[in-house]
């Protein structure tokens, strides 16, 4: 993993795990901050939510000088947008995967789809990763 | 005249031939040799489709159609075409050209289609996929669904779901990863590219469809098979067995059915070993090379 990669992996983490989904996101000293034992410049965290912003996978308001970050969407939605991809399940075979084997229950697949379709529309975010985890977590047990 | 049969008859080889080798099952005992044909069936095909037009458009030069083709550059040069050559014979050879253009194109959108998806995936990856010791190289999405990957390219990643993790015991997940690994090493997302382009070029042929699906097939044998020099036969089978077992067999999409199938025949082979095909491997090869050699010389002389 390059340091960039690992550097946006762990600017995620702080939006994904640190800040609460009620919350209107985060200014760049909060990630900093948050980041504390990797000593970071301001301007380093500024960059990599920046490119961040530039891939779609956070979202910025302007609130007075500062910018407030916050994640696009959750976690559980990119993992199920991957594994709707893995799973050929996705409508584009563009990605070109070579897969073991595709092993996927019609139930299952819809739960992938709720999950990422929830997240897409971005309009009642606040509850929907929640829910996404806890109807995967009742997956699990199914099977 | 005569290059013009020649082209057409190529064609009517290259079908023929398509339809044989997805009929056989000779092809999974030498998955390496028919993933060979398929290629050489394909190449043979492009080139004899842009071949029937201009050969037909240029018959009143009467010489093969890369000299022939040469000749009209020099004539239209000089603004006089010989008697035979007006616009319908013009207009055949702009097809010839067309078809080559749209093959072409259609391959490049599919590698960049291809690309832009990858990349998009490798990022993901980066930002929510974890390192497990248990599974040494391979990447891990913490998600209950069972699947076992390769995201192809020049540092490519075999990526495994939490699901698997619970759904394999270890010699089965070894046997798995050393598949993926086999697909990454051997660049099978470029066997498989060709095929995809010609799907997307002509959706409303079945038998590309079909040719495609074979050659995914006979991808995931040839993977099979070097998962297989490592790892006991029955860690791999009994993977491929659970992976179906968790699946849903009732579904409404045709694909799935098609897929199912796939595993059967996967596991079968793995079970009862049979020693590869050398005499029919070496009649195929042989065959191939002529499907290939034929529209090559005729547009090279």
């Amino acid at each position: 993993m390059t340091r960039l990669g690992d550097l946006e992996r762990a600017v995620m983490d702080v939006l994904w795990d640190s800040v609460p989904a009620t919350s209107d996101g985060v200014t760049v000293r909060e990630v900093a901050d948050a980041l504390d034992g990797r000593e970071l410049a301001y301007t380093t965290v500024m960059t990599v939510l920046d490119r961040l912003a530039g891939k779609g996978m956070v979202q910025r308001e302007r609130e007075g000088r500062a910018w407030r970050y916050r994640a696009a969407a959750s976690r559980e939605a990119h993992i199920a947008r991957l594994m709707l991809d893995a799973l050929d399940l996705g409508g584009s075979r563009d990605a070109a995967l070579v897969r073991f084997a595709r092993s996927v229950t019609g139930t299952e697949a819809d739960v992938l789809r709720a999950a990422l379709g929830a997240q897409t529309g971005r309009t009642d975010r606040v509850d929907d990763p929640r829910a996404a985890r806890a109807r995967l977590a009742d997956e699990a047990t199914d099977r | 005249m005569v290059f013009a049969v020649h082209f057409t008859a190529s064609v009517l080889a290259c079908w023929l031939a398509a339809q044989v080798l997805a009929a056989s099952t000779w092809t999974w005992r030498a998955p390496r040799v028919a993933i060979v044909c398929w290629q050489a069936v394909g190449l043979a095909l492009g080139l004899s489709a842009m071949g029937v037009p201009m050969a037909w458009g240029l018959a009143a030069y009467d010489r093969p159609t890369g000299s022939a083709l040469l000749a009209l550059a020099t004539d239209l040069g000089h603004g006089t075409l010989p008697v035979g050559v007006g616009p319908v014979q013009l207009g055949l050879v702009v097809v010839g050209f067309g078809v080559g253009a749209v093959l072409l194109t259609t391959t490049a959108r599919s590698v960049h289609a291809t690309v832009r998806a990858q990349r998009r995936h490798r990022d993901l990856l980066t930002l929510v996929a974890r390192r497990d010791p248990n599974v040494p190289g391979a990447l891990v999405l913490d998600h209950p669904s069972a699947a076992a990957y390769c995201l192809p390219g020049v540092r490519p990643r075999v990526v495994v779901s939490a699901g698997t993790l619970d759904l394999l015991d270890r010699a089965e997940l070894a046997a798995v990863l050393t598949h993926e690994r086999a697909h990454a090493q051997e660049r099978h997302d470029l066997v498989l590219l060709p095929f995809t382009a010609l799907c997307r070029a002509l959706p409303w042929f079945r038998w590309v469809r079909d040719a495609h699906e074979r050659v995914a097939l006979l991808v995931e044998m040839r993977a099979d098979d070097k998962a297989r020099e490592l790892h006991a036969e029955a860690s791999l089978a009994g993977a491929l067995r659970r992976f179906a077992a968790c699946g849903d067999r009732i579904t409404p999409v045709g694909a799935l059915g098609v897929g199912d199938r796939d595993l059967d025949a996967r596991v079968r082979r793995l079970m009862l070993p049979d020693r590869p095909p050398r005499l029919i491997g070496a009649g195929a090869l042989a065959l191939a090379t002529v499907l290939v050699a034929l529209p090559i010389t005729l547009f090279l002389s």
